[in-house]
């Protein structure tokens, strides 16, 4: 099957592994540690050019979080919005430096079975990848609250670590962002284009002045 | 995306492994036969759908609900709990049913683990296969003759549901109530014949021989009568009265080395061959007897 393609034949420039690595690195310019003065630390993503960062709403504490990124810089971030029902929160980084922000995939489209990948801190491994597939897409209630949140669920491995990073797809463009706490013994995900319309309506985006 | 004009391996593969799901999915129906959550089914012939028989826990009026969202009723063909087998008919034409796959499974070979739990729509994992192994005795005191085991994740709801290649052909039916807090898949060649025996005769019908036997160690010496290499058999310890066995002329103390033209090392090799559909079949046993290798014809009898 297409796992034995080699590079060169059937127009296939790379193998799966060699793509898959190539990605990662891509992608990894836009992942972020998230510290948030307790115990571990989440991931987020690079949303915007400007220094707008999403992440988990439970990875964000009380005190204002330190951003990483993955080459060593470090910064004091901002939050500017959070919304509990789809455990989502914007930070705002300040920075001249140049910013890679994520591509977006179409999360509108997705379909059962497709390549997933998550990128993420697993139990503190920075940067640590995991494959999958999209396992189901559909909705979940939570318990505590009315009302259901759209979500992707992968059986990609997700451990604590993982919560605001990217769920990506075989483009290494981003179809959601991961979110431990809802999925109990699966990997669940909140759809990319729920996340940026969190982002995209929330008044301390400020995003449309350089427009 | 400007690099995306290259032919990507990765891209073809999550197409095809999405295309593979949804080509599944048109014969993967719900199956809502149990107190808890519901189960899936395969629909692999116009009015009849294979799944697990644990799942299945009534014999009339079975709410199917079909891939379109259409709930039908079904009802229960026939069942082999000992290798969890069910098939049911449902009323009325199913829309879409599954493709066999032609070949056997490879180890390695990717899979995709397909059920349809909940009415949300058709759920997925990945894996490969891990292993496939000869009989293995189940839990519910019966005898599979092969079974594939594999990673992919065995969700709440996937029995009953298929294995899939990567063109989206069924190679085996997962169930988790065969083995304790684990999943296997049983082969669809396995499945397919066991369920035309229900299809047939409402149960699977097991062969019988009426011999009581415990693996030994064949000589060296008396392995040069079998000419052919074989180091192990089954030692009979006790012959029924009246039973096939004893009328085909078995003793106590005979060596059985071959069943047809199947080698018999073990018990497990004996109970395999008996599987499916062999009462009412004439076979010839090989066995030895003082050294000396003999050909004894039986006629299979049903175990009840």
């Amino acid at each position: 099957m297409i796992m034995e393609i080699q590079p060169g034949i059937n127009g296939f420039e790379r193998t799966i592994s060699e793509e898959i690595n190539a990605l990662t690195q891509r992608v990894l310019e836009s992942v972020v540690i998230v510290h948030n003065g307790r115990h571990g630390a989440g991931a987020g993503l690079i949303w915007q050019p400007d220094g707008v960062i999403v992440t988990n709403y439970h990875v964000v504490g009380r005190r204002s979080p330190q951003v990483a990124l993955l080459d060593g810089r470090e910064y004091a971030a901002e939050v500017i919005a959070r919304e509990k029902k789809h455990d989502l929160a914007m930070l705002r980084i300040e920075s001249d430096d140049v910013l890679s922000p994520i591509e977006l995939a179409d999360s509108r489209q997705l379909r059962v079975g497709q390549f997933a990948m998550a990128v993420g801190h697993p139990w503190g491994q920075i940067g640590a990848v995991s494959l999958g597939i999209i396992t189901s897409l559909g909705s979940m209630r939570r318990h505590w609250r009315k009302g259901s949140v759209d979500v992707i669920r992968t059986d990609a491995a997700l451990a604590p670590g993982n919560s605001g990073g990217p769920l990506l797809d075989a483009r290494g463009q981003v179809i959601g962002l991961n979110t431990m706490i809802m999925g109990g013994d699966q990997g669940v995900a909140i759809p990319a284009h729920v996340v940026d319309r969190f982002v995209t309506r929330n008044p301390g985006n400020n995003s449309q002045q350089y427009v | 995306m400007s690099s995306t004009e290259n032919k990507q391996v990765l891209s073809a593969l999550s197409d095809a492994m999405a295309d593979a799901v949804e080509k599944a999915a048109a014969g993967t129906v719900l199956i809502n036969a149990r107190r808890r959550f519901p189960a899936s089914g395969i629909a692999y012939a116009p009015e009849l759908v294979l799944t697990a028989s644990h799942v299945v826990e009534r014999d009339e009026d079975i709410p199917v609900m079909l891939p379109n969202g259409e709930q039908v009723k079904a009802a229960l063909v026939g069942r082999d709990p000992g290798s969890d087998l069910a098939v049911i008919r449902t009323e009325g034409t199913l829309p879409g049913v599954v493709e066999a796959a032609d070949d056997p499974p490879r180890v390695g070979q990717l899979v995709l683990a397909l059920g349809r739990p909940s009415a949300e729509g058709v759920q997925a994992s990945l894996g490969v296969v891990s292993a496939i192994s000869g009989p293995v005795h189940t839990r519910r005191g019966g005898v599979l003759e092969g079974h594939i085991r594999t990673d992919a994740i065995p969700y709440p709801g996937f029995s009953g549901g298929p294995l899939v290649d990567g063109k989206g052909q069924v190679v085996g039916m997962n169930t988790s109530g065969l083995t304790r807090g684990s999943s296997i898949a049983i082969p669809v060649s396995l499945a397919l014949k066991l369920a035309e025996a229900l299809v047939q005769h409402g149960s699977v019908r097991r062969g019988y021989l009426g011999v009581r036997s415990q693996p030994v160690e064949i000589p060296a010496k008396q392995q040069a009568g079998l000419e052919r290499q074989q180091d192990s058999g089954l030692l009979l310890v006790g012959v029924e009265p009246k039973s096939p066995a004893e009328q085909a002329g078995l003793m106590v103390g005979d060596i059985l080395t071959g069943f047809g033209d199947q080698p018999v090392h073990e018990p497990d090799d004996l109970f395999a061959s008996l599987a499916g559909e062999m009462p009412g079949e004439q076979v010839v046993l090989e066995i030895l007897r003082a050294g000396e290798k003999m050909g004894l014809k039986v006629t299979i009898d049903e175990r009840k």
